[in-house]
């Protein structure tokens, strides 16, 4: 089993690092030839417009969507939530349409605002510790997308952090900044059910 | 499902954006059509400054924080982070930017030094990045509070050649440390003027506690690949873009010889017909005094 991980730009190695944590062979991927040899792909966190223009660039953005509709389990975090999402509250950047989701960016506000925070995971027994930088949130989702996490913003409005629709996991927030890898463990989950 | 108690301003979220950042280019700009260029272009980040450096270096006099108005036009302009410097010591002027929700404050050498003492980087909530010539300047300024690193190079000058000493400098004391007893790391600290308690983290992990970027004289694609290849994270283009011909070119050239820094035949590519790069300067014409890497250490 290998799971692949985009490395264009962001934080890819830590994603690696949890991979290997669990004892998953993790390989990076920046070419489309690479996606034939993985199981699973991980979008990590890092600056979206940079990684969906290159991967646009590079001839990614097909290749990726074909081989997760065809049901190839992905997890996406922060700005690979942003990516694997529909559309942005924003207007145009290169996204895959995957995750049928309106994200808004930044939606937490700038670096000032970044924060730690414990989270209730539906379906697991114990909190979550996140870690959200100039998170995203997701505005309007689809009635696939189920609910596994959210915060309150401070007016009070809940918002979704956590999602899964079918094979696609997404995260407002970092799993991969802190030492729980049982997000990574879910998507390993989900190779194994395919 | 709430969350509860969050928390700003740790030390995770500060280092947990330059991880974000990493593989990027961040780029120098002074106004918000650079700005948009930079982010059309696939930077990870801004940062905006009054002049470039090669601008601050042929002009001379006192460089200062950007104009507030020009750091907010930028901020709304772009959706990528915003990065802005504050001069050396100037902790009024930090203060301000992190008024104006700048995402990172570079304490640089880039702007003109207001003291001996760097500013206590703990005391805010928004993260700092420094430049450092080698590992114990690198572990002062984290002591302080920095959240990010660079090499400070020689700004302003189109010339690779500190930067690529700088980072060979860091990367043999890295590998030094490890080689130490326990025994030897107190007077390891002492000799290169280090955190005894940092020392011991980096002889034990053999890495940099925080992301470490490149800066100062990268002009070129193959300067970025060369910096990446030497083990930086990522890279700062300060005046390197803006101050050469189809900037818009060479700043998306330079962020995909970053991406793919490992691969000669793609930066061959993206390296042809860029156009004259900027002038740059023999770093032997310069004097001690002209060397801005030797401001604050």
């Amino acid at each position: 089993m290998t799971v692949g991980v985009l490395a264009l730009q962001g934080d890819f190695r830590e994603h690696l690092a949890m991979l290997r944590k669990i004892g998953v062979d993790g390989v990076e991927v920046r070419d489309p030839g690479q996606l034939a040899g993985i199981d699973a792909l991980v979008i990590p966190g890092g600056e979206s417009t940079t990684i969906g223009r290159l991967a646009s660039i590079y001839g990614l953005i097909e290749p990726i969507r074909s081989r997760c509709l065809a049901g190839m389990p992905v997890l996406g975090t922060c700005a690979g939530m942003i990516f694997l999402a529909s559309s942005t509250a924003e207007g145009d950047q290169p996204q895959l349409g995957l995750l049928d989701a309106c994200v808004r960016r930044n939606a937490f506000g700038r670096q000032v605002a970044s924060f730690e925070a414990d989270l209730d995971v539906v379906g697991l027994d114990a909190q979550m510790h996140a870690v959200f930088i100039r998170a995203p949130w997701m505005e309007k989702i689809g009635a696939d997308v189920e609910v596994l996490a959210s915060v309150m913003d401070d007016r009070g409005v809940s918002h979704p952090v956590l999602v899964q629709q079918g094979r696609i996991l997404a995260t407002s927030f970092h799993p991969e900044l802190t030492a729980d890898t049982r997000l990574h463990e879910m998507l390993v989950a989900l190779i194994e059910q395919a | 499902m709430s969350s509860e108690s969050p928390e700003v301003g740790t030390d995770k979220v500060k280092r947990g954006l330059a991880e974000m950042l990493k593989g990027g280019v961040i780029m120098d700009v002074v106004n918000a059509d650079q700005a948009k260029v930079a982010e059309a272009a696939g930077a990870c980040a801004v940062m905006s400054l009054e002049r470039v450096p090669a601008d601050i270096r042929a002009h001379g006099g006192v460089a200062r924080m950007a104009d507030p108005a020009r750091v907010e036009e930028i901020i709304n302009a772009v959706s990528i982070p915003v990065m802005a410097k504050s001069r050396i010591g100037h902790f009024v002027e930090a203060q301000v930017l992190e008024s104006l929700g700048v995402d990172y404050i570079d304490e640089s050498e880039v702007l003109t030094p207001v003291d001996t003492n760097h500013i206590d980087k703990h005391a805010f909530i928004v993260p700092f990045v420094c430049g450092a010539k080698d590992l114990g300047e690198a572990l002062r300024r984290i002591a302080e509070g920095a959240a990010m690193i660079r090499t400070k190079g020689e700004p302003g000058t189109g010339n690779v050649v500190e930067a690529v000493r700088h980072m060979r400098k860091l990367s043999n004391q890295i590998a030094w440390l490890t080689t130490l007893g326990a025994d030897e790391l107190m007077n390891a600290a002492k000799e290169i003027g280090a955190p005894y308690d940092l020392v011991k983290d980096v002889a034990a992990s053999g890495l940099l506690p925080v992301v470490n970027f490149a800066a100062g004289g990268i002009a070129t694609p193959s300067d970025a690949a060369l910096m990446m290849q030497l083990g930086c994270d990522g890279i700062f283009v300060g005046s390197g873009v803006f101050k050469s011909d189809e900037s818009e070119v060479r700043a998306r050239a330079i962020v995909e010889a970053t991406t793919f820094y490992q691969d000669a035949a793609r930066i061959g590519k993206v390296s042809r017909n860029l156009g004259e790069a900027m002038v740059g300067i023999d770093i032997d014409e310069l004097s001690p005094s002209e060397m801005m890497q030797n401001r604050g250490s």
